[in-house]
């Protein structure tokens, strides 16, 4: 999709893969909402591309708040105008330091879902009919390997990415032919305050810087039309060295 | 006719009373029909403006309680709104108490991080006030968010919340009041409609507010209200036309924007965006909408006076007793209608 502006919103945009994103898309022109759950991370972000001559406005609310997403949604709207973007990158691990399922309260499973699940559902639910009605619009859901693979003490995390995955995918056949597109990015493991709290000893040379990830995001998000509706897919196909874009009917995330 | 006093669960199990001026007949259906009494190549257009909770607590200088309803965003930071006295929308409207007298510079204080400056009053109905928030941007939205809730009346059961009143395809928060007939319209339908053939459209309309208990300011309603066509819409409703199919509003405030658009441009229609102050009633000749679907509309509402510039009222009178026998409910939870003439024989 062309960016130059484009009206679109970033969840966990303080910090991050979320903020990397925000940035990215404002300096290719986009007009961005970036939301979190705020403080002065969020107004940092927001000054930065202000400063740097973007256009961006901060949304203080917590995704995982049932009461959140209209003001979020009517927010963005009223800003910068019917949204054609939505990029979810809020989540949260559930317990830090992580812990064994059975060790897991309920509660923090419940949180886990609530934002990294509920909410990423109540928002495209909000912004994806008027997309559609407009006939052209684009989600981009972040998830993770751990929503693949079965890692001891990632189940919170993992149990609610594995659902972000395949709302992703009923989502993308619900909307075939509507013009709206709905993709699942895995990102790989990157050096984020998030990987810190979940693994605080690795090795950080190893892991993927989020500007990195999030160019690769940006690339994604300008060759969606590519991408088969629903599909869950790694950005390191984006790296703007590989032959890019998944062959059509090609789910990475499956195998 | 009773009115509707909550949601109810299944929208697509509300009825609907289909209307045909050319025939001059009525049937009962469901809204889960609503496929069946359209064509292939008609064109639904929505309104797809989002509900603003827009009536918010204040307290005057001297400490006195008033609601304030915002009824028109001016821009930016400025609104139009309304001032009632205390209370709230458990009291009819009509029997609210009046606000206590503000003048022009007062300050109205919501919350302790959001006031207002009265910036103007209407000379001749000093309810009706121009407003300057003390916040802007995305600061003074998370504030109306915070403090406001939907404007409602006397006949809901209870407090609504904002989801309550919104569409399911609202987008940008125009709307001071739902709109309404899009209620109805779920994806599941909308779904039923693209696979008849029938197309969808959205513009935006800043849906106004119905009632404000004080005559002088009803009998001027609908205010002025700003609406947005996009350019795909303007194509959608040419390409209906030439092939002669029909282009049905989905609500008044679609009926407005669109014939309110065509009167601004010498009867075109052209996209972008504009302020209406156009009343359509019985003796006004729609160039752009053929029908519309609606809710139903007692006679003496401005609701009623647009109905009838796409059916007699003598039609209008004789479905509505109809309806009101059959225990159809009325306002914005309750049943729809759909006034649209029979395609002619090509």
């Amino acid at each position: 999709m062309e960016l130059r502006g484009a009206a679109a919103l970033v969840t966990g945009a303080s910090r991050g893969l979320g903020a990397a994103v925000a940035r990215r898309l404002a300096a290719e022109g986009a007009r961005v909402v970036c939301v979190a759950r705020g403080g002065e991370e969020l107004a940092r972000v927001v000054a930065d591309i202000r400063g740097a001559g973007g256009e961006a406005h901060a949304v203080a609310a917590d995704v995982g708040d049932k009461h959140a997403p209209h003001a979020i949604a009517g927010t963005a709207a009223a800003l910068v105008g019917p949204i054609e973007l939505l990029v979810q990158a809020a989540s949260t691990l559930g317990h830090v330091p992580l812990r064994p399922l059975l060790d897991t309260d309920c509660e923090a499973l419940e949180q886990a879902l609530a934002v990294n699940l509920v909410g990423p559902f109540r928002l495209a639910k909000l912004l994806v009919a008027p997309m559609a009605l407009r006939g052209r619009g684009l989600v981009v859901n972040v998830t993770s390997d751990a929503a693949v693979a079965a890692y001891p003490t990632w189940g919170a995390y993992g149990v609610s990415k594995a659902g972000l995955d395949h709302l992703g995918r009923i989502l993308g056949a619900e909307l075939e032919g509507t013009g709206v597109r709905v993709v699942t990015v895995d990102p790989g493991e990157m050096d984020t305050a998030m990987h810190a709290d979940a693994i605080p000893d690795a090795d950080r040379a190893t892991l993927l810087q989020p500007d990195v990830v999030a160019a690769r995001i940006v690339r994604l998000v300008r060759a969606a039309d590519s991408v088969p509706n629903g599909a869950r897919v790694e950005a390191s196909a984006w790296d703007g060295r590989s032959p890019a874009a998944p062959e059509p009917g090609r789910d990475l995330g499956s195998g | 006719m009773t009115p509707a006093t909550w949601p109810r669960d299944e929208p697509l199990d509300e009825r609907l009373l289909v209307l045909d001026p050319r025939a001059g007949d009525w049937r009962d259906a469901r809204v889960r029909d609503l496929p069946r009494h359209l064509s292939a190549g008609d064109l639904l257009v929505v309104n797809d403006a989002a509900t603003v909770p827009a009536s918010l607590p204040a307290v005057t200088a001297r400490g006195e309680p008033v609601e304030l309803r915002l009824a028109a965003h001016l821009g930016e930071d400025r609104w139009r709104a309304v001032l009632l006295g205390a209370g709230d929308w458990h009291t009819r409207t009509e029997h609210r108490a009046p606000p206590p007298p503000v003048s022009r510079g007062e300050r109205l204080r919501v919350a302790p991080e959001l006031d207002l400056l009265v910036e103007d009053l209407d000379p001749r109905r000093p309810r009706l006030v121009t407003v300057r928030f003390s916040l802007e941007g995305a600061a003074l939205w998370a504030a109306l968010y915070r403090h406001g809730h939907p404007v409602q009346y006397a006949h809901v059961d209870r407090a609504l919340d904002l989801w309550h009143v919104q569409t399911p395809f609202a987008s940008r928060p125009w709307a001071v009041e739902m709109p309404s007939a899009g209620r109805p319209l779920t994806w599941a339908l909308l779904g039923d409609l693209r696979a008849r053939g029938v197309h969808l459209a959205s513009l935006t309309h800043a849906a106004g507010l119905s009632s404000t208990g004080d005559p002088a300011i009803d009998a001027a309603l609908p205010l002025p209200e700003r609406f947005d066509v996009p350019a795909v819409t303007v194509r959608a409703i040419a390409e209906t036309r030439l092939a002669g199919r029909r282009v049905v509003a989905a609500g008044t405030t679609v009926v407005r924007a669109l014939e309110g658009n065509a009167k601004l441009h010498g009867g075109e229609l052209v996209a972008g965006e504009g302020t209406t102050d156009l009343r359509i009633d019985a003796s006004f000749r729609p160039r752009v909408v053929d029908g519309l679907l609606t809710g139903l509309h007692e006679l003496g509402s401005s609701h009623r006076q647009l109905m009838q510039a796409f059916a007699p009222e003598l039609l209008l009178a004789r479905a509505w007793a109809h309806a009101e026998e059959r225990g159809y409910q009325d306002h914005e939870f309750g049943d729809v209608c759909l006034v649209l003439p029979r395609l002619t024989p090509a």
